[in-house]
């Protein structure tokens, strides 16, 4: 799903996203700004360009107090969006709960996260800092809208923390790397909760909420897990997105860490979340061949990808209000 | 080829239902998986650094080839687990196309999956895996929704605090990115079970640090009280559970990641 998805998955449910293309350009055209900015972010090379000026350095090299002040930039942005709850209209005793808990959560890793950082952490924003109509593109008091909008940050977060790990200065510092990891589940468990509510919802039944039956292109009524991209078309078509679901920048290119244990030199890539080959690994029924009657759909599901600082910084940038707060 | 035994020194269902109404901490779960974990616990606590070779146990070995090999000894426990809730009274109980049904036929997919890329992995990388393992249950694990639904999530909550308190044993960027593939599945897996069995489940003080601090025998693995973090488990606190579903001759010796 990208945010443009949003946008058709409010006016009505339409698995034929990719037909409506045209109509969705027409509806950028009407936003001045965002839409340069999100068809920047789909050019790999300039963001690229961009994130390594502002970086200074290459991803490889970030020290640890940068990819820990970007993530307590991101919890900020969850924390104060999961306030924001108690404006969306029509939510459900236990929804509202649920968004409760993972507000607290939030919350606690923010707290946490400027205590391990200690004087190093960056001053602390405010809403204002934040626009979470992202320009005027989403209404988030919207249920639909709001839920949808909670699991892209929840699943960027995760593929924020699974990019980051590998990160050498993370990798080095124990208490770091395992904090961090420790965050990273809880993220996935949050965005496993939204898709989970997100699914009961589509199916339309007000009692039971854990027994939503996901419908396929997921879209709207997801599994807990990512399913290819979560849409109905082909991957290729918007692997060059910068969007939730998609390859991040140096896909393919980026080497993290130390030499790989099989002598290459190829480490962490930041791939579509419909990738199916894991450590050179093709998975398949052919492959894997306990698995040569699974659904397709499993081998990519089974695994969760990362993505890089840059891409991250990208997708929450739409909800900055200077557009740069993440760079 | 694993089957399903009557043990009296199992945990019983109701053990495993106990963290709904008065939250477990994993050590008191070791507590109470009786005399067969007791035993292997003081063995293992009795082993010197130069003895790494307990008669009968399964070594997982040393550094990242240690911890891919542990990994996939998880993946095999949790893989068996589910293909034979498939084949339970529970399971075969629910309507074609059923909430439940549909996830639990996607774990067993996915920690089948697991499995065997962890095994090729291995292979790959020139290393020995383990031997395939051998499990136990306790009566009755696979027909009911409650042990089915209990076991279930404490292997899936167990997975996540494996594969966190790992990571730091991982000294190639590669492994420990495929690992934070994995363990990230494991915890939207371990989210959905907590909340079949009691809605807005997900999280809660049990695994993760929200009104107490961590507890695991290493301090690298906890977090403050008020902190939202997983509770990540060493390898031996890890095994202390997993040893209980694991029959003698392939129960894990992980004395040797460090």
């Amino acid at each position: 799903m990208n945010f443009f998805q949003i946008i058709s998955e409010i006016e009505k449910v339409d698995p034929e996203v990719y037909d409506r293309l045209d109509s969705r350009r027409s509806v950028f055209k009407h936003m001045s700004g965002l839409g340069q900015k999100l068809t920047a972010a789909a050019i790999p090379l300039a963001v690229s360009a961009i994130f390594n000026k502002a970086y200074g350095q290459t991803p490889a090299g970030l020290a640890a107090n940068d990819v820990l002040n970007f993530a307590l930039k991101l919890e900020y942005l969850e924390m104060f969006f999961y306030q924001q709850r108690t404006a969306v209209t029509g939510l459900s005793s236990t929804t509202s709960a649920a968004l409760a808990l993972i507000g607290t959560d939030e919350t606690n890793h923010v707290s946490f996260l400027r205590t391990v950082l200690g004087s190093a952490a960056i001053t602390a924003p405010t809403l204002a800092t934040f626009d979470f109509t992202a320009k005027g593109t989403f209404n988030p008091t919207d249920p639909t809208t709001y839920l949808a909008l909670a699991q892209a940050l929840e699943d960027t977060g995760v593929r924020a923390y699974k990019g980051a790990a590998p990160l050498t200065n993370v990798m080095a510092n124990k208490t770091i790397l395992t904090a961090a990891l420790n965050i990273h589940s809880v993220e996935a468990r949050h965005a496993s909760h939204i898709r989970a509510i997100r699914r009961a919802a589509a199916n339309g039944s007000a009692t039971s909420v854990m027994q939503g039956v996901p419908v396929a292109p997921y879209s709207t009524a997801p599994k807990s897990w990512v399913s290819g991209t979560d849409s109905a078309t082909a991957v290729t078509a918007r692997a060059s997105a910068a969007n939730v679901y998609g390859a991040g920048l140096d896909s393919g290119a980026a080497t993290y860490g130390a030499t790989g244990a099989n002598g290459s030199t190829a480490g962490v890539t930041f791939l579509s979340e419909a990738n199916t080959t894991q450590g050179g690994v093709a998975l398949s029924g052919t492959t894997l061949t306990a698995a040569a009657s699974f659904p397709a759909a499993a081998f990519s599901e089974a695994f969760d990808e990362g993505l890089d600082v840059g891409t991250v910084a990208s997708i929450a940038n739409n909800f900055s209000v200077s557009g740069t707060y993440f760079n | 080829m694993s089957e399903n035994l009557s043990s009296g020194s199992q945990p019983t269902v109701a053990d495993l239902d106990r963290p709904l109404y008065t939250p477990i901490k994993r050590r008191s779960f070791f507590m109470y998986a009786g005399a067969t974990a007791g035993a292997t616990a003081l063995v293992l606590a009795g082993c010197g650094k130069d003895d790494n070779n307990t008669p009968g146990m399964v070594n997982v070995g040393s550094g990242d080839v240690g911890v891919l090999n542990y990994a996939y000894a998880l993946e095999q426990l949790e893989a068996d687990f589910y293909t034979q809730v498939r084949t339970g009274s529970y399971y075969m109980g629910l309507a074609s196309g059923s909430a439940e049904k549909l996830i639990l036929d996607d774990l067993y997919y996915h920690e089948v999956i697991h499995r065997d890329f962890l095994r090729a992995a291995l292979v790959n990388a020139s290393a020995t895996p383990i031997k395939a393992l051998s499990t136990v249950y306790p009566a009755n694990t696979f027909s009911s929704r409650a042990s089915v639904l209990g076991t279930a999530k404490a292997f899936e909550d167990l997975g996540v605090a494996a594969y966190n308190g790992a990571g730091q044993y991982i000294t190639t960027a590669q492994y420990l990115f495929i690992a934070g593939k994995i363990v990230s599945v494991e915890a939207r897996h371990a989210a959905i079970i907590r909340d079949l069995l009691t809605e807005n489940s997900f999280v809660g003080n049990d695994i993760i640090t929200l009104t107490s601090a961590g507890t695991s025998s290493l301090a690298t693995n906890n977090a403050p009280a008020n902190t939202s973090l997983e509770r990540s488990m060493t390898p031996t606190e890890v095994v202390a559970i997993a040893n209980t579903f694991l029959q003698d001759g392939s129960k894990l010796d992980v004395s040797s990641i460090r």
